[in-house]
């Protein structure tokens, strides 16, 4: 009679052990799967230079916790333009993700935005709706050496398939050095218009693109927090925050005066050089020339004649 | 009693092959005919369904989204739009009526895989007895949420090898195969079972979801049972048969716990008809003590 409650206790203590054994090497074993899932996430947060998210993409770090990787963008997308991330061959976008590579086919701006619409869960941001707005990447040209316009010819091709002309590629006349005296039209991308929707890199006639859709954070630069551009400063404020500006001087002969933010040079102001009062003739080369022929006895080079002395 | 070649023997020569094996033909035509719906669209362009099985849409009109995955999304951090929310709902309202784990057992594109494994596995005779607890699941479960609220991305979306399959069949496979072929590698050669039953949290979260689900394995002609073990020897999680068929401490005839497939493997399987789908309703024997079969999973394990 004495052994039976014994019993039942060693098999109730084996069970305890052997449930925490279980529990133990259960949790042993998770942990294990766990951190090897997890240092290869770690791999997996940035997207490579080379793909581009669909428009209306959050940022990368938040669109990996908002894409359930279902490829419905793909099927909506009528160009066939975006592909989901493959395990392994995609170059590290991460798997089963839309993207694009530009210079294969790039996104053909559609004005419904039908893949945002085919989003279910809003990892493509639904508040998007024109398709202006759409920061998909920044174009950049990154190779000056090869470009054509660069130098000096007359290519223009990404300007001219912009979709958004004028605005987000516009052509900047510069002086060609190398001819001495014809113009570069260099192709100039403007952050606040380019929605990286990759044409530009699609018909790049180069072998090699010139001009590359990249991550806003490889694209663009940032200014120290603390800095401020003087002038836009001065333009909202209306004066200059720091001091009072001097007055600029110009040594200028009589008659002249010098205007820094509009006109330049202004000569004599209606006053005839002839009938002028100064001694100076209107020809600053006079002036020099004389002095050097009288050497330095009169006018106005008497303080230097006298440190002579 | 005479032991059989192979479990399932006695039933074909008493139900004839085809019945003996119908649960069997019916769960590959559900889970061969779904994919074939997925693959109508790339293959032939008839898009009656479109996405996969993290979220799609059917006729473009029903949205469908897999709740785990959208709950990491949540936990990550992310807020997502109604349709995936609805998806998620409409999903996650069938799968708690007919049990979490029909998932696995008619839907999921990897059992066929594991299944391949587990079949070659009786054919060589493997036997690797592994320690491999069917709890670890769970832990892997729980970590995948953690590991989504600590990254704030879907981690285990990165080798989900359910989601990668699927999706690789439909959208192309990459170097996915790999994964693929190392689950049906270590379940053909490490442990009996071993992804589907111990270690896959897909399985593990829709157990969860269906854990007091409506439509249920019954034994309710348990005493025909002849002990020939067939349904133990194919059942995928073998623990979760005895209590209700053996009656341990006064259990009710229904197969309560939430790991069960519902793959009727076990009603194919057996000659002496013992087992049916049913309702998880009326589980109760002659005495009053079928509350105690809460705890009997723990009474065998693996």
């Amino acid at each position: 009679m004495n052994t039976q409650p014994t019993k039942g206790k060693n098999v109730a203590n084996h069970s305890r052990r052997k449930f925490l054994l279980d529990s133990a090497r259960a949790a042993g074993a998770a942990s294990l799967v766990a951190l090897g899932v997890g240092l290869y996430s770690r791999q997996a947060v940035s997207l490579p230079a080379g793909a581009i998210r669909p428009p209306g993409a959050l940022d990368e770090k938040d669109f990996l916790g908002a894409c359930v990787r279902c490829g419905l963008c793909v099927r909506d997308c009528p160009y066939d333009t975006l592909k989901l991330a493959k395990f392994g061959d995609s170059g590290g976008v991460a798997t089963g993700t839309p993207y694009f590579t530009a210079r294969d086919i790039p996104c053909e701006m559609c004005e419904d935005i039908p893949c945002v619409k085919a989003c279910p869960t809003g990892a493509l941001d639904h508040s998007l709706e024109d398709i202006d707005d759409a920061r998909m990447g920044l174009a950049v040209l990154i190779d000056e050496e090869n470009c054509l316009n660069f130098q000096g010819l007359r290519c223009d091709v990404c300007y001219r398939v912009c979709p958004v002309i004028d605005k987000a590629i516009t052509l900047e006349m510069r002086h060609n050095v190398r001819s001495g005296k014809h113009a570069l039209f260099i192709p100039t991308v403007h952050s606040d218009h380019c929605t990286g929707c990759g044409k530009c890199e699609r018909s790049c006639v180069l072998e090699t693109t010139a001009i590359r859709v990249m991550p806003f954070e490889l694209a663009k630069g940032e200014l120290g927090h603390h800095y401020r551009w003087g002038w836009k400063e001065k333009n909202r404020a209306g004066e200059s925050l720091v001091a009072p500006d001097v007055e600029h001087r110009y040594n200028l002969p009589q008659g002249q005066s010098y205007d820094i933010e509009g006109e330049g040079l202004i000569m004599n102001q209606g006053k005839d050089p002839a009938s002028s009062d100064s001694p100076f003739s209107s020809n600053p080369l006079d002036t020099l020339n004389r002095n050097s022929l009288n050497d330095g006895s009169n006018g106005s080079l008497s303080k230097q004649g006298g440190t002579r002395k | 009693m005479s032991r059989a070649l192979h479990p399932g023997a006695d039933a074909v020569q008493q139900k004839g092959r085809l019945a003996a094996n119908k649960w069997l033909l019916a769960r590959r035509g559900s889970q061969l005919s779904i994919l074939f719906l997925f693959l109508l669209g790339p293959w032939f362009g008839v898009w009656i369904v479109t996405g996969n099985l993290n979220s799609s849409l059917v006729l473009d009109v029903l949205p469908l989204t897999d709740p785990y995955i959208l709950l990491q999304s949540l936990v990550a951090g992310h807020v997502p739009e109604l349709s995936a929310i609805t998806g998620a709902l409409i999903v996650t309202a069938f799968y708690v009526l007919v049990g979490g784990r029909v998932y696995c057992s008619w839907i999921c594109p990897v059992n066929m895989i594991t299944d391949a494994a587990q079949w070659l596995r009786e054919q060589f005779k493997i036997s690797g007895a592994s320690s491999l607890s069917r709890k670890t699941r769970y832990w892997i479960l729980a970590f995948t949420f953690i590991l989504s609220i600590v990254t704030g991305s879907i981690v285990w979306e990165i080798i989900n090898p359910v989601s990668m399959l699927h999706r690789g069949l439909i959208f192309g496979m990459g170097l996915a195969w790999i994964i693929v072929l190392g689950v049906f590698l270590l379940d053909l050669l490490v442990s009996r079972r071993a992804w589907c039953s111990h270690l896959c949290p897909v399985g593990a979260f829709y157990s969860l979801l269906g854990n007091n689900s409506l439509i249920r394995m019954r034994a309710d002609n348990r005493e025909a049972c002849d002990d020939c073990m067939d349904c133990f020897m194919v059942c995928p999680e073998q623990q979760v048969i005895r209590t209700a068929l053996k009656a341990i401490n006064g259990a009710g005839p229904v197969i309560t716990s939430s790991n069960c497939t519902n793959c009727g493997r076990c009603i194919d399987v057996c000659a002496k008809d013992v087992f049916h789908f049913g309702l998880r309703l009326n589980n109760k024997v002659n005495n009053d003590v079928s509350d105690s079969n809460k705890f009997s999973d723990k009474t065998v394990t693996s």
